[in-house]
Formats: structure tokens, sequence, C-alpha cells
């Protein structure tokens, strides 16, 4: 099981949880999880987000391994100038 | 270790200062900007704009300007019969084609094509609209309240309390601890309320677009545009177009600050193109640009923080409210994870606000959000430095994020630079100089993430042996330089060597737009990346050349060479000596990268400004500016510098001078330079740029992006000079001299 950090706000649609454990192994897995397990996460998650592992932000990349002791924290999807 | 990650080596052509392959063009005007393609039995295309603030459209005629001489159409947004089906797209199509409502002052509501200008002008005077003019808002403030006039019901989020208005459509909250209990641990804590006025990223060239599109759904565009990609599969969207038969071209590009990161004209220069059956050509006034495209949000900030007498934070709160125009953007929430982002804080919470009123829809401006965020929280720290007795740059060293530290908006950060921009800072020659009378001096931080994204490189190695290299991404801060000097670096070649061009959107894959300060990262590691792939056909080449296994080879200062005496004795073979024989060995040679590049590293930076105030009139000089960042490593140092200048000149400009001005109809009443006022060389002294280099971990050459930090602290630093140097805390941007002698007499 992974740890995920949620925002404060996110909190509230993961039954006031600001962290939740998921079963996963990369990057989809886990976004997949979250809206299976806390589906009221569903409308952020498709709207996008941005996940930091272990100090890294990444947005996209369904293959990113997450390991069991990797920190992770999802964040709003970014955009830059 | 990935092959992605830093790998300390020593450059030959990095880190130099080659001259600018774009500069000759540039500074003899034959460069080609948006504005300077014609195309065979071009029309102009000019827009009709809203002169409400927020109005029902009833009705609009058109019938009176289709018949006027030279005019080839005239559409209105039921031409766009296209309806998408996403929230996002369906703001973007009715922010550049009013639908129901006109919901700002510059909105478009009609378009027409002629053969000139000024029988464009007369079919736009001819055009009758029927409006029902509503109520409107412009303060982030008044529309949050309930009652306030709503522009468009519905996009509420559901983070959002039910009871606010519809205006506001996101809430995000960051943090970790128990603020209230920090709180008690603080011997002061200073709370105040911020504000910051809508400014434009000030680009010198207007938005501009030629485009063709026939019946059979065929289309070309020449754009100025930060990201051509966008401009294709954006318009594609819009009007329901296969994305494969739009060929977008991006143009030289005369600024853009993430201002041309979205689609203005575009979408409306289709149209007006396949029903005319002509290339049309649009291009905005200065009127134009300020009234319907950018600017930045504005801004109603809540910063809390309590320390104790020797300076640590003990907790902080921030309550970042932002107007963002008439459509979503996330300007709030980005201040909501950027304004304590430099300090390690046990307590912190954070409340991101994004709301839409009767203004221009703000798009990106360099590090969107976070230059707001920072002049509020660096403004608080300033204060309660000077009220404690403290040195400001000693308070943030202590309170400072360093490696393993939990951010504020919840990573902990890997290695980070923001310690050695303080060190820098407090080590110059700047922070010990004399100060005379009326003159303060202040010192600020910022932060930005950076990021990367879907990208696309090409590197042909020609006949001749020199290179050719495509990228898809506009160039707005000497990409193509610093692309041909990685390529040149890999390959063991002089950059004069690698020529790089901008390829069209049916030349490369996807690229993401030039935003985030993402392309020296990101499309730099593409380079990279192709070069070794071209480096290994050419060793393999060379290995059969020799009749040796292709492991035996080496690459070796622009040649393939046998890695080792058992591998045989042959003379190296230059990429020349390779290229010449391309034919006989298996065909013409290219390498090539597509990625989605992750891993991007944060930046930091830490300025300095010293500044005058004039107590009888309440103007502010600047006397002298050092900017300090962490670039991780300077790929082509001069360009690095002119982004640290450039983003500091704009800060100074967004600090002391420029704002959107609205009357009380709600129409903007300096759209111009003339009444916009942003600063000019005569206005600034030298800015200093000082580039630390903190490798990034996850790029080869230790790459960060340096595009957008520089623009965070500026606000903050001339806020805290001007605080200083007049006695009183400046609180409200811009500080102009109206407001800082105002402050003056109140003090």
């Amino acid at each position: 099981m992974v740890a995920v950090r949620l925002w404060g706000s996110l909190a509230e649609f993961a039954d006031g949880h600001r962290e939740v454990d998921i079963a996963a192994t990369n990057l989809r897995e886990l976004l997949d999880g979250l809206a299976k397990a806390h589906p009221a996460l569903k409308p952020q998650l498709e709207r996008g987000v941005s996940v930091s592992i272990d100090g890294r932000i990444y947005n996209d990349t369904w293959a990113t391994p997450i390991s069991e002791t990797s920190e992770v924290v999802l964040l709003s999807r970014l955009v830059g100038g | 270790m990935a092959k992605d990650e830093y790998a300390a080596r020593e450059f030959k052509v990095v880190g130099t200062r080659p001259l600018r392959p774009d500069g000759i063009d540039k500074v003899t005007g034959r460069a080609r900007y948006g504005a300077d393609i014609s195309a065979p039995g071009m029309l102009v295309g000019m827009a009709l704009r809203s002169p409400h603030a927020h109005a029902r459209i009833k009705s609009i005629d058109t019938s009176a300007a289709e018949v006027l001489p030279g005019v080839k159409a005239v559409v209105t947004r039921a031409d766009f019969t296209h309806q998408p089906e996403d929230n996002a797209t369906a703001d973007i199509l009715d922010n550049c084609m009013a639908g129901e409502k006109a919901l700002y002052d510059g909105h478009a509501v009609a378009a027409v094509a002629a053969t000139s200008r000024n029988a464009a002008l007369a079919a736009l005077a001819a055009i009758k609209v029927d409006y029902d003019v509503l109520p409107h808002v412009m303060d982030v403030d008044d529309a949050m309240k309930p009652g306030a006039p709503v522009l468009l019901r519905g996009r509420k989020q559901e983070s959002v309390p039910a009871e606010m208005s519809d205006n506001v459509l996101t809430r995000t909250q960051y943090g970790h601890g128990t603020p209230e209990e920090g709180f008690k641990k603080a011997d002061l804590v200073i709370e105040r309320n911020f504000k910051t006025a809508a400014t434009h990223q000030g680009y010198i060239e207007p938005h501009a677009c030629l485009a063709t599109l026939g019946a059979d759904g065929q289309g070309d565009m020449w754009v100025c545009t930060q990201g051509h990609y966008m401009v294709r599969n954006t318009c594609a969207a819009v009007l329901g177009l296969d994305a494969g038969n739009l060929r977008v071209t991006a143009s030289e590009i005369g600024g853009g600050f993430g201002g041309k990161t979205t689609v203005f004209l575009e979408p409306t220069a289709l149209v007006l193109s396949r029903k005319s059956g002509r290339p049309v050509k649009m291009t905005m006034t200065r009127d134009e640009v300020f009234r319907a495209s950018g600017p930045t949000a504005s801004t109603s900030i809540d910063i809390k923080i309590g320390m104790t007498r020797d300076g640590k934070i003990t907790a902080a709160t921030g309550d970042y409210r932002y107007q963002n125009g008439a459509y979503e953007a996330m300007n709030g929430t980005l201040g909501a994870m950027t304004g304590f982002a430099p300090y390690d804080l046990e307590h912190v919470r954070t409340t991101g606000w994004d709301v839409v009123t009767n203004r221009p829809k703000a798009a990106a401006y360099r590090a969107p959000g976070a230059p707001m965020a920072a002049f509020a929280v660096e403004s608080v720290i300033d204060e309660l430095a000077r009220e404690l007795g403290l040195d400001p740059i000693d308070v943030r060293l202590k309170n400072a994020a360093r490696e393993g530290t939990r951010s504020a908006y919840g990573p902990t950060y890997p290695a980070i630079g923001l310690e050695a921009t303080l060190e820098a800072a407090k080590a110059h020659p700047h922070w010990a100089a004399p100060l005379g009378e009326n003159q303060g001096r202040g010192v600020a931080c910022g932060f930005w993430f950076n990021f990367g994204g879907d990208t696309c490189v090409s590197l042909m190695i020609n006949p001749d042996g020199t290179v050719s290299l495509s990228e898809g991404n506009p160039d707005i801060g000497g990409s193509r330089a610093s692309m041909s000097m990685m390529a040149a670096e890999e390959l063991g070649i002089p950059m004069e060597q690698v020529r790089t061009i901008v390829a069209d959107t049916a030349s490369l894959g996807q690229n993401e737009v030039t935003d985030g300060s993402r392309v020296t990262f990101a499309v730099g590691l593409a380079t990279i990346k192709a070069a070794r792939h071209a480096i290994e056909i050419m060793k393999e080449r060379a290995a059969m050349t020799w009749g040796i296994e292709a492991d035996a080879v080496e690459w070796v200062d622009g040649a393939a060479q046998p890695a080792g005496p058992n591998a045989g004795k042959f003379p190296p073979m230059t990429i020349a000596e390779i290229a010449a024989i391309a034919s006989n060995t298996g065909g013409p040679i290219a390498g090539h990268h597509e990625v989605t590049a992750e891993g991007a590293g944060v930046s930091f930076g830490t300025h300095i400004a010293d500044t005058e105030v004039d107590p009888e009139t309440g103007a502010v000089k600047v006397l002298r500016y050092t900017v300090i960042q962490d670039a991780g490593k300077a790929v082509h140092p001069a360009y690095v510098e002119g982004q640290l200048q450039g983003g500091a000149v704009q800060g100074i400009g967004w600090a002391l001078n420029e704002e959107y001005v609205y009357g009380a109809d709600g129409t903007l009443q300096n759209p111009g330079f003339l009444d916009y006022r942003i600063p000019v060389a005569s206005d600034l002294p030298m800015i200093d740029p000082v580039i630390l280099e903190i490798p990034n971990p996850g790029h080869p050459y230790g790459v960060r992006g340096v595009g957008e930090t520089g623009i965070v602290p500026p606000l903050a630093a001339l806020a805290n000079a001007v605080s200083r140097a007049a006695g009183v805390r400046l609180t409200s941007l811009p500080m102009s001299p109206p407001k800082v002698l105002a402050a003056l007499k109140e003090a």
C-alpha cells in the first residue's frame, strides 16, 4: 500500500482523511485506485492533478514507479507562463 | 542511475556565451513576426467588441455590413456551429466570440473579413448589436459576496461552499500542522491585508495570425504564439476539425510571458476564412491587446505570521483571493501553493480562491499567481524582522526550506538552492552598501515549480557533417541557441555547426506549449537524447566500415574511434567522414527523441532592491537591483541573465506603476502604453544578475527552468524597500506616487 497525502480541501471528498492508503505500484494504478476508493474525488481527478513522488513532480507518465516507501503527495494540476 | 539523471562533467560548449543565432535577423528586421506574412487574395479580419462590461446580447444585425463594398464575410457566434463538450473548451470558444452575454469590455461579439482595413472598419460600424446592459462586478472581494452580479451559473466546483456566490469557482487548501497552536508560541504576530492590481504581460508584439481554411476542412495557420501545437489542438476542438488537417507554423515572437499560451483570434480567423473562401489575417491593435487578451489576476490576500523574538516562524496562514476575469483560471490555487514555499514551517495553512469578474480572462503571466502571494508573505516577514530588530536575510535563513524540508504545499524537497541564494545575497556588496536619506533597501525570496511535458526533437546529420535540429517550441528565450549548444556538446562539434529551427505541427509529434520554464529543461533533455541516438547510429556505421563490433566503438570529440587496443587500430572517423559515406553504409543518419519530460527541478531566487522615495511627490526611484537565482546549469549564461533581468524589470513595473484602471461603468480607461506605464530603460538601473548552479538531479546537465522565478520576488523586494524608505508599510500595488504620498501623509 502507498500512503497518499491529499491537499486540505480534497480531504473533504475522502471521508475527511488527509492521508489515504492505495494499492499501487505506479502512477496509473494510484490514480485509478484513488478514484475507486474515493469516488467523490473523481471530479478533481478528471480535471487533472499533478503528483509529487519523493519530491519530484509528475503530471502524466502512467508507468512512473511508486514504492511502498515513496512519499506521494497529490497536487493541483500545475500550469505555467 | 537512470540515463536522465544528472552526472557531473566538464563542459566545452554549455556554459559559454556564443553569438545569438537569431540576433542578426532580429536587429536587421529580417525576422518574420505574426503580422509579417501575407498570402495571395488575403483579407483583413477585424473584430467588433462589446463596449459594455456585462450585457445580454439580444440580437445582432449584420445585414448592412454584409452588402458593403469589399466585405467578404461577417461572422457571429452563430457561425461557430460546433459546440464543445467540455467546459474548458467551451469557455475558450465563448471568450473568442461571445454567445448569450458579453462578459467584459472588449469581448468580441462579431467579426468581419474585407479587402481592406477601411472596408473592414466600415463593416464593423454597420453591425447593429442590441444589448441589455447588466450590473457588473470588477473587484474580487465584491464578486465573492452573496448577491453580487453573477457571470455564469453552474461552474462552481464541489470544493466551494454552497452558500457562496456562483462567481467563486474554486477553493483549494494546503498546509500542515495546527496554526492556532503555533501562533500561541509567537512573541509577535502580524496580520495584514494586501492588494495587487491586474497587470498585463506587456509583450511588444500584438496577437496576430494568418489563417486559411477550405471547404474540405484542411487549413494552414501562421501564428504568433507560445505554442503552435496548442493553437492547432485548441482550434480543432473549438471548431470540431481534425487536428491532422490543420498545419500551424509559429512565427518569430515578440514576447509572450504566458500571455500567448491560449487562443484569442485564431478560431475566428479560421471561420472567416472558411466563410469567405480566402486567407484572412487578423492583427490586434494595442487597444485590443489590453482590452481582450492577458492580463493577470488582481488580488486581495490576508497573511498572518507569528514569530519568536529570535526570528523563528511559529505559524503562518494565508487567504489568497484572486479574480481571474470572466472565465476560470487557477491563479489563486497557485498563490496558495507558492506563497510560503520558501520556508520550513511546522504550522501552515493556506486557502486559494479563484473568482470570476467582468474583466478579460486572466492569462498566465510568468509564474502565474506566485508574485502576488510572495508580495504578501515577504512583506509580513520583513515587517516582523523590522519590529523585532532582526536582519531580514538572517530571518529568512533561519526559516529557509532545505533538502528534507516538508514544503508548505506538501512534498518534501530534494536538493534545492534557496539557502545558497540567501547566503549569496548576504555576501553580495549590495547588501552592505550605504544608503542615503529617504532611501530604503528591501529583500525578498521567490519560488516556482517549473515543469516538463510532451516534447519531440529530431536531429539530422547532413551529408557534409553539419547538423539540422528541429524542435517544436517557439523560441521566446533563446531556445534555438540552447538546443544547438546542447547538441554540439553531446556530438563534440562546434555550436556553429548545429542549426536549430522551430518546426511546424506537421513535422514533429506533439509538443507542450513554451511555458512552465520547461523548454531548456525538457527540449534540452530530448535534444541530448536525440544526439545520443544519432551517435549510436554513427558508431554502428564506423564499426561497419572497420569490420568490428559496434560496442567496440566509442565517441570522443566529434568522432568515432576504437574503444581500446583490442578493438583494432583505426584512425578516428569524424561526423563529416561518417556522413559523407552514409548512403553507402545504410542511408541517411538522424536521431530523434520523444518524451513526456518529468522531474523538472523547482527554482528559488532572492532579490535585493534599493529605492529612494521623494517625500514631496511620492515618486519612487529604483537605485540598485540585484537578482540571485539558482539556474541548475546555465546553458547560455547571457540568455539566463536576460531572463533574470527581464523578470525583475516586469516585477518593478508591477510594483510601481502598472495597473488596469476601470471606470465606474466597467470600461478600461488606460488601454495603451501612454497610460499603462511599463518601465523603460531610463527608469531603471542596470539589473545585476547573479547565477547560482545547484544541479537539478532530473536533467543530464543539471538544468532547471529559469524563465519564471525571476518575477516572483520583485513585488515584495520593492515593497520592502519603499516601506523602509518611507517609514510606513505599503500594502497595495502599484505603489504609484498618489498612493505613496497618501501613505506618507497618514504616517
